[in-house]
């Protein structure tokens, strides 16, 4: 929490998804791993964001039920024979 | 594994069963999460991700290819979806989904920064998060926190959020599946991983919640 000229604290947590994302111009950018190198408080922040899309992404997706998947298929059959 | 696009539509317009059962089962989870923006319910949402693919076999023989076979059969599933949702005339905030980004919600409560106004740290951390315990961050009760949190979200979070990171589309497959621009699409994701990550800190760090 010491290079706060350029970009609080408060400022940063806003631009993570951008910088995950990527999309950040070259000042932002540049302003936001100065202000990283500098802030134990957004490193942290920014790793619990990496930790929470690591845990998102161990969730299952859902999968088709039997039933569902069995009345999809009778209705494909009965489509092919219109 | 879904075959490329030409082949696929050829295979289904043939009567290909292997091709659309496989294709039925890879984006079942997507379209559900779609679904259930507009429905009230994971059986109605389930309900409207049939009605979809009724009408998808129905329309197939027009499917021009001016857009993925994916992209066109997400948008007959939010049509879908819209159709059902007016006719149980419930009222969904569509408009929050189109334009998210003119309703201001902070990713961290304010309250955890020193004023703007602080003489040596404004807008610095007053209380900043706490690493939290690996080993716990991969237990099923955390998992079912999670869930939990992403349940809770406004419906237009919840779904972009599960599609990119539990279903692991792309930005644009999210952006053309929901009609998003690429700001909107990054407004939605980014409330909706700040949410559920102050949920993980609540539940793994309370002391500092």
């Amino acid at each position: 929490m010491i290079d706060t000229e350029a970009l609080s604290c408060q400022e940063l947590v806003e631009l993570v998804t951008e910088y995950l994302e990527g999309a950040l111009g070259e000042r932002d950018l540049r302003a936001f791993e100065e202000h990283l190198a500098h802030c134990d408080g957004c490193t942290e922040y920014l790793e619990q964001i990496r930790a929470t899309i690591r845990v998102v992404g161990s969730l299952t997706p859902n999968d088709l039920t039997q039933a569902a998947e069995t009345a999809l298929l009778k209705a494909f059959r009965d489509w092919k024979r219109s | 594994m879904t075959l490329p696009d030409d082949e696929l539509v050829a295979a289904l317009r043939a009567g290909d069963e292997a091709a659309f059962a496989a294709v039925v089962r890879d984006w079942h989870s997507g379209l559900l999460r779609v679904a259930r923006i507009f429905t009230p319910s994971r059986a109605v949402a389930e309900e409207v991700v049939q009605e979809t693919w009724l009408r998808v076999l129905g329309a197939l023989d027009r499917f021009e290819g001016r857009s993925s076979l994916k992209t066109w059969v997400f948008r007959i599933l939010v049509n879908t979806a819209k159709t059902r949702a007016q006719r149980e005339s419930r009222s969904i905030p569509f408009s929050a989904l189109h334009d998210p980004a003119r309703v201001p919600e902070a990713a961290v409560d304010p309250d955890r920064f020193l004023a703007d106004d602080h003489p040596h740290h404004p807008g610095g951390w007053e209380s900043p998060p706490r690493e939290l315990p690996e080993d716990r961050l991969i237990a099923s009760e955390t998992r079912a926190v999670i869930e939990r949190a992403i349940e809770g979200l406004p419906a237009s979070q919840r779904a972009v959020i599960s599609l990119r990171d539990i279903e692991g589309w792309s930005s644009d497959e999210v952006r053309n599946a929901l009609d998003l621009s690429e700001v909107n699409q990054r407004v939605l994701l980014h409330r909706a991983r700040a949410r559920v990550r102050q949920a993980l800190e609540d539940y793994l760090t309370p002391e500092n919640a």
